[in-house]
């Protein structure tokens, strides 16, 4: 079950391939599977470096136009590169924020400066980027922001904390949701602004998770600096910016992921093999049901990749929510075949297997961007045309 | 392969919807599964004559349009929406289809262009009163009598067998078990020794017959495929069942869908639309979630039974098992949704929430599937 490609498709495959290899088999070797979810904060020099390397190479923001930097490919080359990236075991992308997120938004809503200082670094790996969204008290209900920005000269000047801000202990640059206007009513009074992260005025704690890691953090900003200039898509329209930036995730990556969720599942079945379970016939039912879970999800992703509109069609709408409920049930299914095993540690003090590892991370997967709760509302108003609950 | 119907396929899709819309409308579904033919025969003239849908899938040189198995899935679909009450599921799906992997040029020649035409009705008889959906369930006995074969026993669950003017009979021969020893045999529906009798079903919409038989002797060339090799050819036809009536699930769910979001706009309680409140909204989203991979699980499984010698087993059981789910669950949510009215004879709800437990059961519900599948990955 392959994504038709087309000879230049097929050549641009074997292009990447060719690279990968050869970088993860040489020079990057070590780093071969590292920083993946659930440990992002780790290896981060050594994945700086390799960011760096990808992007002399051009393998960075490749479906971003070739007058900014990229590659100018398709969505189609987009999921064929991310595939091969994570067949050649690459490590976790350091700079995904800044590619993914705030580029494509730069990219749409950003001034010529503003594309100008800011795209060349990411696509060069050199500048890190984080997202300064969520806060303690807007979460699901993001347009409660409170972290306030007043201008002062040429400066802004912001007030407040972000929270769940992967990366921010890294990051050179954030993005941050600021109030701008507190009279207007909240979706009108927010702006988008660009700060440096390194400076005084702000302080960041990492947050450990569950897992032992800290991969995100909180943002503590007192007296924070930006430039007047660096508000994107203009002052007090930033709500629209930041659900503009929702709809750059095109599921590029998904094919990526999905090659990801196969070994996990190959894991999974290896291990019912070896525990006697694969004869138990509950257990044979689980696990047939993830198998026939994961290649449904390979056709629905297909057809997403193959659809030609701009809009987002129903099986973009769908993807986040049934990937997400499929990796967390495939979670508890290899604690559950693990037995009493399953609460055995690879060491002390805090030594989680792999297996552990992504059985908790997975419990990330149905809360980080956008709830499941979220995702439903969102399929049900925009897929469904179901009436907005009152507010 | 390409993971998107073609501009031909939507086209026959919305051709196929204006058709269904009056010739299949709950008015007549009402009336039709009433009978005890449980088809209207106006109807199966018009689709196969000025339609040409049973001649979609059959080759040219039998009088057919030899489109693939993927064209014909937007039309099980928008028949599933519908509930169209007709043979041609069990004519195409199971008879044809056993027709096309089995049959000699003579039985071809014989019985494929009447059914292109609409002319013959065909089935698959296999089960029986075993309840077991493998080839153990094959316990009917041929034997050999001069130049031909003598059939006894019985069959069940017979999709349209009190109609059909052609039934392919599986039976095996004597002391032989499992999948060795079982044969395929075509079997016209008024030969000597039949007793072919309407089973009264909770589904409406689709008929089930049993069949007795009583010593019927039938000529050599009754054999459909090789003698002893019929089980493989029956798995085959199956699968190929499986897939089709996986897609018209995937119709039938979208239908149950869209009754429940359309009422979920309308209906008003504590002053706003019901669709307004999460509780329901979000049970319509998983519903769409369901309906939309339900569509790629049949999708993938009609695209590939467009490919000749591929594999189908993992795929078939795959859609079978997924479609399965998500059609009895959007059922069962359309009912919920709507409340009392869901719950009435006089809605159409029921029906759709009787024929997904209906066509879940059919062919192995999603546990034998689930196990067919898990064995297919070496476990």
């Amino acid at each position: 079950m392959e994504l038709q490609l087309n000879e230049a498709e097929e050549a641009f495959r074997r292009e990447a391939r060719a690279w990968l290899q050869a970088q993860l088999d040489g020079p990057f070797k070590d780093l071969q599977g590292r920083g993946m979810s659930g440990a992002q904060d780790t290896y981060v020099e050594e994945r700086i470096a390799w960011s760096k390397t990808m992007g002399a190479a051009g393998w960075n923001c490749i479906g971003w136009p070739k007058e900014l930097g990229g590659r100018g490919c398709t969505i189609k080359e987009e999921a064929v590169f991310n595939e091969e990236y994570v067949r050649a075991n690459g490590p976790g992308n350091v700079g995904h924020i800044g590619e993914t997120l705030l580029g494509p938004t730069l990219i749409h809503f950003g001034s010529p400066e503003q594309q100008k200082r800011f795209l060349p670094p990411i696509v060069s790996g050199e500048e890190i980027w984080c997202q300064g969204y969520s806060e303690p008290g807007a979460g699901s209900d993001l347009a409660n922001v409170q972290t306030k920005a007043t201008l002062v000269g040429d400066e802004w000047i912001i007030e407040g904390q972000k929270i769940w801000t992967s990366g921010a202990h890294y990051s050179d640059w954030c993005f941050v949701l600021c109030r701008t206007d507190s009279e207007a009513p909240k979706h009108r009074g927010i702006s988008y602004i660009l700060l440096p992260m390194r400076q005084d005025g702000i302080e960041v704690r990492p947050i450990k998770q569950m897992g032992g890691s800290s991969e995100f953090a909180e943002v503590f900003f007192d007296g924070a600096k930006a430039h007047k200039d660096h508000v994107v898509g203009g002052i007090n329209n930033g709500w629209k910016v930041a659900m503009g930036t929702l709809a750059f995730e095109r599921g590029a990556s998904t094919l990526g992921q999905q090659y990801l969720f196969q070994k996990e599942f190959e894991e999974v079945v290896a291990v019912a093999k070896r525990t006697g379970a694969a004869s138990d016939p509950v257990f044979r039912q689980r696990i047939a049901d993830a198998g026939i879970g994961l290649k449904v999800m390979r056709v629905n992703a297909l057809r997403m990749l193959e659809h030609e509109g701009v809009d987002l069609n129903r099986e973009a709408l769908i993807s986040k929510l049934y990937w997400s409920n499929w990796h967390r049930d495939l979670g508890k299914l290899a604690m559950d075949l693990l037995g009493p095993e399953a609460e055995l540690l690879d060491g002390a003090p805090y030594e989680l297997t792999g297996m552990q590892k992504w059985y908790l991370f997975s419990r990330a997967d149905t809360i980080y961007a956008g709830s499941n709760e979220v995702q439903r509302n969102i399929i049900g108003e925009r897929g469904l045309g179901l009436p907005k609950e009152p507010r | 392969m390409e993971f998107s119907f073609s501009e031909d396929q939507d086209e026959l899709r919305r051709a196929a919807r204006r058709f269904l819309a009056v010739a299949s409308s709950e008015e007549r579904v009402r009336s039709v599964m009433e009978t005890e033919q449980g088809y209207d025969s106006t109807t199966w003239e018009r689709l196969s004559e000025e339609l040409a849908w049973t001649a979609l899938t059959i080759p040219e040189e039998y009088g057919g349009l030899g489109m693939s198995y993927l064209d014909l899935h937007p039309l099980m679909e928008e028949m599933g929406r519908s509930l169209l009450c007709s043979p041609f599921f069990s004519t195409i799906c199971l008879g044809a289809n056993a027709l096309m992997l089995g049959g000699a040029d003579l039985h071809k020649e014989r019985y494929l262009p009447g059914i292109a035409a609409g002319e013959t009705t065909a089935t698959l008889a296999y089960a029986e009163k075993n309840n077991r959906m493998d080839a153990e369930g094959v316990e009917a006995t041929y034997s050999r009598n001069g130049t031909g074969y003598i059939l006894r026993g019985g069959k069940s669950y017979v999709v349209d067998g009190h109609t059909a003017a052609l039934l392919v009979i599986a039976a095996r021969t004597e002391n032989s078990n499992g999948s060795k020893g079982v044969s395929l045999f075509l079997v016209p529906g008024d030969t000597e020794g039949l007793r072919r009798t309407w089973l009264p079903t909770m589904d409406q919409t689709r008929r089930l017959a049993s069949i007795e038989l009583s010593d019927v002797v039938v000529p050599h060339d009754a054999l459909l495929g090789e003698e002893g090799r019929g089980w493989a050819l029956c798995e085959r036809t199956l699968d190929l069942a499986r897939i089709a009536l996986a897609a018209e699930q995937v119709g039938a769910a979208e239908m149950c869908l869209d009754m429940a979001v359309e009422y979920a706009k309308v209906r008003k309680q504590f002053g706003r639309p019901i669709g307004s409140f999460q509780a329901i909204k979000h049970k319509c989203a998983d519903m769409l979630m369901m309906v939309e991979s339900a569509r790629s699980a049949a999708f993938y499984a009609s695209a590939l039974a467009g490919q000749g010698e591929a594999d189908l087993e993992e795929a078939a059981s795959s859609a079978k098992a997924f479609c399965s789910d998500t059609f009895f669950h959007c059922a069962a949510e359309n009912i919920q949704i709507h409340g009392g009215i869901g719950f009435t004879w006089e809605h159409p709800a029921h029906m759709y929430f009787k024929r997904a437990k209906a066509t879940e059961t059919l062919f192995g519900d999603p546990s034998f599937h689930r196990e067919r599948f898990a064995r297919r990955m070496g476990l």
